[in-house]
């Protein structure tokens, strides 16, 4: 493995296509083409010339954009058929039963593949990180090689090279003056110009040929800052629900910040006070203007263990409305949701006959009292309290869990002309006497509901070095995209003048600005040999 | 110069490959994390039980402790706690200890539950789930076996027999 010396004297590395400084052709099949591929300059990309060690193997294998597209490719394939069936977070029932149950044996399969949770799969993640080895390594393997291929370019470039040049042309009988014109025009034409033994090359743009590594840049960023989240503490989101009156620890705060929810208040238009909107609303109905908690925050001093009552102190009052979340730490506690949750059940204790009312009793379904004293002898005693009612098995009344969806109670109704009392049981439009008839009756009044408020704890530490890579990405890409990297070489060979030219894209604004600089002067304009080939084997 | 590419080379590779293995490990822990393993010591709690007294963890060091949780409203844990409160009167003389905690419910169905099956072990609740997330349980019942030095021994989660029972405490005797 040698470097190649070229007559010109410039050593360059092994692999070399075209010299890095005069543009001589190295390889002999490259001799035979008409035109040349300016591809990376024709600089050596060393990945495919060494393959050694298997550090190099693995580095050829990324570094081929073959390889990359293909990645891509199978990435996107998986992305969609993540989309067929709803994934994990979406479905209310176990994975294992959801499937089968909605979709029958596809959906079976589906789970079992594992593609329920495919975007979080350790395959789904290690394709996303192949990309970005990929990139990096195609990115590296292309930049440095160009870098230094731009760079050690000569202005007398060897006769192949311009030759073979897309746009190429030669004048004979030159006056000097001319190339002075041409000069002057291509400094007009913000060219940077250098001359060496009367030879000319005026280049200008070159930093749009980085615009695409700029952009790989930016494109790693981005993927750093979504490998960020899985530290602990930089990403959190979390859902919490908070009831009216009472203080919740705030998730992922290492059990340092409380939030007390004072109220919930749910606003809606009103069409009476103001007139302007009244046709919507009717068409609309009921919309909502306002969704708001009004809370306070708390901080825990001191230690805790769990189960210990904290020692809170305050540290602000805010009211939480959508989009204006309250904010502290980094974290952002935004209002998202709400519900309404039975609370209390108001009952009478009446006369069956009769229907006289001997008080009421409000029962709190959640910290319930065993017994209820309603004065002048008349008192209730909850003798079992089924928060969620169903019969069991064995038909004995039982509860299926702690939540108060659908109470049921057996009273002990104490009188004093039943001073043994009666025994009823109540569930909602329900009510059972077990030994007989009774004659008091507790007569259901109303339910209490209380609002609950759905927030939503966000932190993301890893939001700027996103938004930092997206504005790199852009920027990679306005680089490579508005500007043109042009050369244009105006050179003595054989005491003609030859003009070759270059661009790396919009070869039509390449001629056309070659046009305007030859203005004024005798150089035939030079031609485009790829249309002229095209020409000829259509035999125009 | 060769060789400088090599190092190159496996210093990024080597970078590239920490990166994407760590992300695959934070993602792989974020679903499967323990936060009690057998082995580990158990984390200290405080809860208060019906009668108005304080237990907590840390001070039945020397003791095995027999901590279960339940609710009263799951069947298994109805099952079980008989089993408990006779195992419970065998082992007490002999440095076992059961704690028992309800999760968040009503004082007043957890006295009932405590009344019907006369336990006389301590039962507490655990009104904020404080204790449950620290635990890091979703399934009732679920008991955990802490030796005299305060560590795990055993995490069960599900319907014990009697004779299971006994064992465990046998197992945690000091």
């Amino acid at each position: 493995m040698k470097d190649v010396k070229c007559e010109c004297g410039h050593v360059n590395p092994h692999g070399t296509v075209l010299c890095e400084a005069c543009g001589k052709i190295l390889v002999e099949e490259e001799n035979e083409k008409q035109l040349l591929d300016m591809r990376y300059e024709g600089s050596a990309r060393r990945s495919q010339i060494y393959q050694k060690t298997v550090v190099d193997k693995v580095w050829n294998f990324f570094s081929s954009v073959k390889v990359g597209v293909w990645l891509i490719i199978i990435t996107l394939i998986a992305s969609i058929l993540g989309t067929i069936l709803p994934q994990k977070m979406y479905i209310n029932l176990p994975p294992e039963v959801y499937y089968e149950k909605e979709y029958g044996w596809f959906g079976k399969l589906y789970y079992q593949l594992g593609f329920h949770d495919l975007y979080g799969s350790w395959w789904y993640l290690l394709l996303i990180a192949m990309i970005g080895i990929s990139l990096v390594i195609c990115s590296l393997d292309r930049v440095v090689p160009l870098y230094k291929a731009l760079k050690a370019q000569r202005v007398t470039r060897h006769e192949g090279f311009l030759k073979r040049q897309r746009v190429f042309g030669a004048s004979h009988n030159v006056d000097q003056r001319d190339i002075e014109t041409v000069k002057q025009h291509l400094i007009q034409k913000h060219y940077k110009v250098r001359e060496e033994n009367g030879d000319l090359l005026a280049e200008k743009g070159r930093f749009s040929r980085w615009g695409p590594y700029v952009n790989h840049v930016g494109l790693i960023i981005f993927l750093f800052g979504a490998m960020l989240r899985f530290i602990p503490g930089m990403y959190v989101n979390e859902n919490l629900w908070v009831r009216e009156g009472e203080t919740a620890l705030v998730p992922e705060t290492g059990e340092k910040f409380y939030v007390h929810n004072n109220k919930f208040i749910l606003e809606h238009y009103d069409k009476e006070k103001n007139k302007t909107f009244e046709k919507a609303l009717d068409r609309a109905g009921n919309v909502v203007k306002n969704y708001q908690s009004n809370v306070v925050l708390y901080q825990r001093s001191g230690e805790k263990i769990p189960g210990e009552k904290p020692k809170l102190e305050k540290v602000k009052e805010y009211k939480i409305r959508v989009n204006h979340p309250l904010e502290f730490e980094g974290y952002s506690i935004y209002q998202s949701s709400f519900r309404s949750e039975m609370d209390s059940m108001t009952f009478a204790l009446i006369n069956k006959k009769t229907e006289k009312s001997f008080g009421e009793l409000t029962i709190n379904l959640r910290t319930p009292k065993e017994k209820y004293d309603l004065g002048n002898g008349y008192s209730v005693k909850i003798l079992n309290y089924f928060p969620d009612f169903e019969f069991a098995e064995n038909g004995e009344p039982s509860t299926k869990s702690r939540v108060p969806n659908n109470p049921a109670f057996i009273f002990r109704m104490t009188a004093p002309d039943k001073p043994k009392g009666e025994t009823s049981f109540v569930a909602i439009r329900q009510t059972i006497e077990p030994f007989g008839n009774n004659t008091y009756k507790m007569a259901f009044k109303r339910i209490g509901t209380t609002n609950v408020s759905g927030f939503t704890v966000r932190k993301d530490s890893s939001i700027w070095v996103i938004i930092f890579g997206g504005i790199l990405f852009m920027i990679g890409v306005i680089q490579g995209a508005y500007w043109n990297h042009r050369r244009i070489w105006v050179q003595n060979k054989n005491g003609d003048v030859w003009i070759a030219a270059h661009t790396n894209k919009n070869w039509y604004g390449l001629k056309r600005e070659i046009e305007k600089v030859l203005e004024d002067t005798k150089l035939k304009m030079p031609e485009d040999q790829l249309q002229r080939e095209q020409k000829d084997k259509e035999g125009v | 110069m060769k060789k400088r590419r090599l190092i190159m080379r496996s210093i990024i590779l080597a970078v590239l490959v920490a990166a994407v293995a760590y992300t695959l490990y934070a993602n792989f822990m974020k679903d499967h994390a323990q936060k009690v393993s057998v082995g580990k010591q158990a984390p200290d709690f405080v809860l208060t039980d019906m009668q108005g007294n304080k237990h907590r963890l840390s001070d039945y060091k020397g003791q095995g402790v027999f901590l279960n949780f339940w609710g009263t409203w799951c069947p298994p844990c109805k099952k079980e706690m008989p089993y408990i409160n006779n195992q419970y009167h065998q082992f007490k003389d002999q440095g076992v200890q059961v704690l028992s905690v309800d999760i968040q419910e009503s004082e007043l169905a957890v006295n009932q539950f405590i009344e019907r099956y006369k336990l006389d072990f301590p039962v507490m609740i655990d009104t904020n789930k404080e204790v449950m997330t620290a635990y890091g349980i979703d399934q009732l019942p679920a008991t955990f076996l802490i030796d005299k030095d305060g560590k795990v021994v055993k995490y069960t989660t599900g319907e014990m027999t009697e004779n299971m029972v006994r064992q465990y405490m046998e197992k945690i005797k000091p």
